[in-house]
């Protein structure tokens, strides 16, 4: 049969890196000298299944290498081994050569392979080291292994009784004959001495034993490869035709259909007559890979991104569109004898079918939806490598890493998030000394907390560490021409200097936190997500990081406003009320615009049709409405025509099809046809704050 | 044609023999671990169980103890798809009653001839 296996190469390259991150955050949790034993377990399954998948799929190298880690391991596991920080730490950087070697294959790029070989050596010198002796045995086994092949002759005789309870394993001597007659000429006789009276004879025991002679150039491995299976459950002799003597061995045929298998071997002289108890048949992996590396290189499919989807989903999905279905089925039949007084029976439908399509839309939103725990699980080797590296001793808590998040969010997010964890390592947390001399432990801790909150997901990074140092932050903001030695800023906002273009504190960039980039680059990366991130700092306390981001980014609930002839969509999570006012509770401020007061809170008022620049069909504020929006914790009122309706939207990127505008998050289509603009909240306010960052993001553009 | 129950925690393995065993017109059942293999034994009557050993959970030799002392399952044949060619393991198969064993890594051809034997 002609299978292409390289169709299964996607989820074979998942499922290693899947088990090369589990691999790695269990050696990283391996207690030295007092390993638990159902970890170094999984390690070695692990282990064993990228063995064996690289094997099965034809990358021999691939397994060749695993192979030698998997040993080290069962020896572990067998407590033939002791685990040690050396043994943990070489197994750790196989992991990582292991993993470029995947991604090499996978991607289909060169791979560095005097550092594979390198590592490869490092194991086997690791295994060697401590297991010469095993090597010795190992060695041996393959030489009478050889001898066995080396071995064949004009045919075989065979004698074969299986025992009594040789069916309960399932096996058939029917088998077993028909595979001997496919190698040569094969002739057989019964012996049924053992047969039983009838009264005795139990249906499911065997009682049958044969005497074959098979001829042909038949090698033996071919023979015994046959009873493989059956070897502990039957009595087998297997002897060479010896041509000068085939008439004794004519006889002795015939002396078989009484004779034990003792009295057997008797009259035939003999020299390699062997008695098979066991399977010899050890092959190494090399041996038997179907396809070798050069074939590899070309077969691999390009690999589409795909998602692995639990099948709780997929079955909720199927029993929703059963439902639609149903509505549809229902809808149909009063269409097509529609009389007025069946409106009340349309009206449920219609009700019922957009109740279905929400259903259907936010189950197959659930579908593009993994656990944070795969960009979370990276971190305790990064925490572990970088702590060490600079001598501080940090403990790394996950909370909530069940939390879920959308494929292209959690794709995109790890980046941003390392930055901050590298920042808080780097920046944020001490060294012992001075831990100790705050009077903090010695030990400092890192947090990284995934949550819900209304419709968007928290992900904070948390240290109890030294906090932001306020004077330090104006000072550069003021060197570098950020802000001005007069202005006068909240402590919110000092911290918040940090997320600005050409703001980094550390005077000497470090290759932990710095790579020539500043939080100015987290700030992009996390809007670009649709979200926002946030600092809130105490000195000598520490600091917290909260990234802000959409659940998913595909679909949000909208509201439809009106501004001048164009429609607009508010993100509904923005909004906190809508109100109309009266011209007595506006304050006209000179520089800050108009601000309306609404309980005792001063709301700064933005007239949507100038910022978007239309032409208003009324300039009173009395005659629209305001709507109060929050961002980023600020609230601003806008002054809007008319609220239409709510709906959920289709986000379609605005970047993608023309370039990114501050102020808006993108487009979508409503019901009727025509494209709406989706306003992004917070962008709308740093605009109405400072206008002149519209030019900003053009020029940008341009460069 | 059989109808097969295929058990290993490898995502890829399993989907390359079930994808091979149906392209050969059997009827294939696949679960990942040993226990979930059991439950489905349990449910349906299978002609052939293929299973891996090294599986969380139940591990495939647990499982063949378990399925021979079901009546239903006292001779189907169970296969045991190992790496491990060691005499030690294939020993620890046949002592749970397993028929046999197809070593890893194998080919879709090498696992169809290797059926072949035990279901004619």
């Amino acid at each position: 049969m002609d299978i292409d296996i390289s169709q299964f190469y996607d989820v074979f390259f998942e499922e290693s890196f899947e088990g090369l991150d589990a691999m790695e955050s269990e050696l990283l949790g391996l207690d030295i000298g007092s390993a638990d034993s159902e970890t170094v377990n999984s390690l070695f399954r692990a282990a064993h299944s990228i063995k064996g998948g690289a094997g099965t799929f034809g990358f021999t190298f691939i397994a060749e290498f695993t192979h030698v880690m998997e040993t080290i391991l069962n020896e572990m596991r067998n407590g033939q081994r002791d685990v040690t920080a050396e043994s943990t730490n070489l197994l750790l950087q196989a992991v990582d050569v292991l993993r470029g070697m995947l991604r090499g294959v996978q991607k289909k790029e060169a791979t560095d392979d005097k550092h594979i070989a390198a590592m490869h050596r490092r194991l086997e010198i690791m295994l060697a080291g401590e297991n010469v002796e095993a090597q010795a045995n190992d060695d041996s086994d393959l030489g009478s292994e050889e001898q066995i092949k080396l071995a064949s002759s004009m045919g075989w005789l065979i004698y074969f009784r299986p025992n009594a309870h040789f069916f309960q394993t399932g096996n058939d001597p029917v088998r077993m004959i028909r595979e001997l007659a496919s190698l040569g000429e094969l002739s057989s006789e019964l012996i049924d001495d053992k047969l039983p009276p009838f009264s005795d004879f139990e249906p499911e025991d065997s009682y049958l034993a044969w005497q074959f002679t098979l001829t042909g150039d038949i090698a033996k491995d071919d023979v015994v490869d046959i009873f493989e299976w059956v070897d502990d459950y039957c009595d087998l002799t297997i002897d060479p035709i010896m041509t000068a003597e085939s008439a004794e061995i004519e006889e002795s045929v015939l002396d078989y259909a009484q004779d034990d298998k003792e009295q057997i071997s008797t009259p035939i002289e003999n020299k390699q007559k062997s008695e098979i108890t066991a399977s010899p048949t050890v092959k190494p992996i090399e041996e038997e890979a179907p396809i070798d590396n050069e074939n590899l290189k070309v077969t691999i499919a390009p690999s589409a991104s795909s998602i692995r989807v639990g099948i709780d989903k997929i079955d909720s999905l199927i029993n929703l569109v059963s439902e639609l279905v149903i509505t549809q089925s229902m809808l149909s039949r009063i269409g097509d004898n529609f009389t007025p007084s069946m409106l009340p029976n349309l009206i449920d439908g219609l009700a019922q079918l957009e109740r279905n399509s929400r259903e259907m839309q936010e189950g197959v939103t659930r579908i593009r939806m993994l656990p944070i725990s795969f960009v979370f699980n990276r971190f305790s080797r990064l925490v572990h490598d970088i702590s060490e590296k600079m001598g501080k001793k940090v403990k790394l808590e996950l909370i909530g890493e069940q939390t879920e998040l959308d494929k292209s969010v959690i794709e995109k997010i790890g980046d941003p998030i390392v930055h901050l964890v590298r920042n808080s390592l780097d920046h944020g947390l001490e060294v012992p000394e001075q831990r100790l001399a705050a009077g903090k432990t010695k030990t400092g801790l890192l947090q990284l907390k995934a949550f819900h909150q209304g419709g968007n997901i928290i992900i904070e990074v948390h240290d109890d560490g030294a906090g932001l140092n306020e004077d330090d932050i104006l000072a550069k903001a003021i060197e570098k021409g950020l802000i001005d030695a007069t202005d006068i800023l909240s402590t919110d906002q000092i911290h918040n200097l940090i997320f600005l273009p050409g703001f980094s504190t550390a005077d000497v960039v470090s290759d932990v936190s710095g790579r020539g980039v500043g939080m100015d680059v987290v700030n992009k990366n996390i809007a670009s997500l649709g979200g926002s991130v946030e600092v809130e700092s105490k000195q000598g306390e520490g600091t917290v990081f909260s990234i802000r981001l959409p659940l998913t980014l595909a679909i949000m609930d909208g509201q439809t406003i009106r501004v001048a002839d164009e429609n607009y969509i508010l993100p509904l999570i923005s909004i906190i009320e809508t109100i109309e006012i009266k011209n007595t509770d506006i304050k006209q401020i000179t520089g800050k615009g108009e601000l309306y007061t609404l309980r005792n809170e001063y709301i700064p008022i933005i007239r949507l049709y100038e910022v978007f620049n239309l032409k208003p069909h009324t300039t009173e504020l009395e005659q629209g409405l305001v709507v109060i929006v929050e961002g980023e914790g600020k609230k601003a009122g806008l002054f809007i025509d008319d609220l239409l309706g709510q709906q959920q939207v289709v986000i379609k990127s605005l970047e993608d099809n023309y370039r990114k505008v501050i102020g808006l998050s993108g487009a979508t289509i409503l019901g009727d046809g025509t494209v709406a603009l989706i306003i992004d909240v917070s962008g709308l306010m740093a605009l109405y704050q400072e206008p002149s960052l519209a030019v900003l993001t053009r020029n940008e553009q341009v460069a | 044609m059989a109808i097969i129950l295929a058990v290993d925690d490898s995502a890829s393995i399993r989907q390359m023999v079930v994808f091979t065993l149906q392209a050969a017109g059997h009827t294939v059942v696949d679960v990942d671990d040993g226990k979930q293999a059991l439950e489905a034994a349990q449910k349906q009557s299978f002609e052939l169980v293929l299973t891996d050993v090294n599986m969380p959970v139940m591990d495939g030799l647990e499982l063949t103890k378990k399925l021979r002392e079901l009546p239903k399952y006292r001779f189907t044949p169970i296969l045991v798809l190992t790496t491990e060619s060691g005499i030690e393991r294939k020993r620890e198969g046949r002592a749970a009653g397993a028929t046999g064993w197809l070593v890893k890594p194998f080919n879709p051809d090498q696992l169809l001839a290797t059926i072949k034997k035990v279901l004619d």
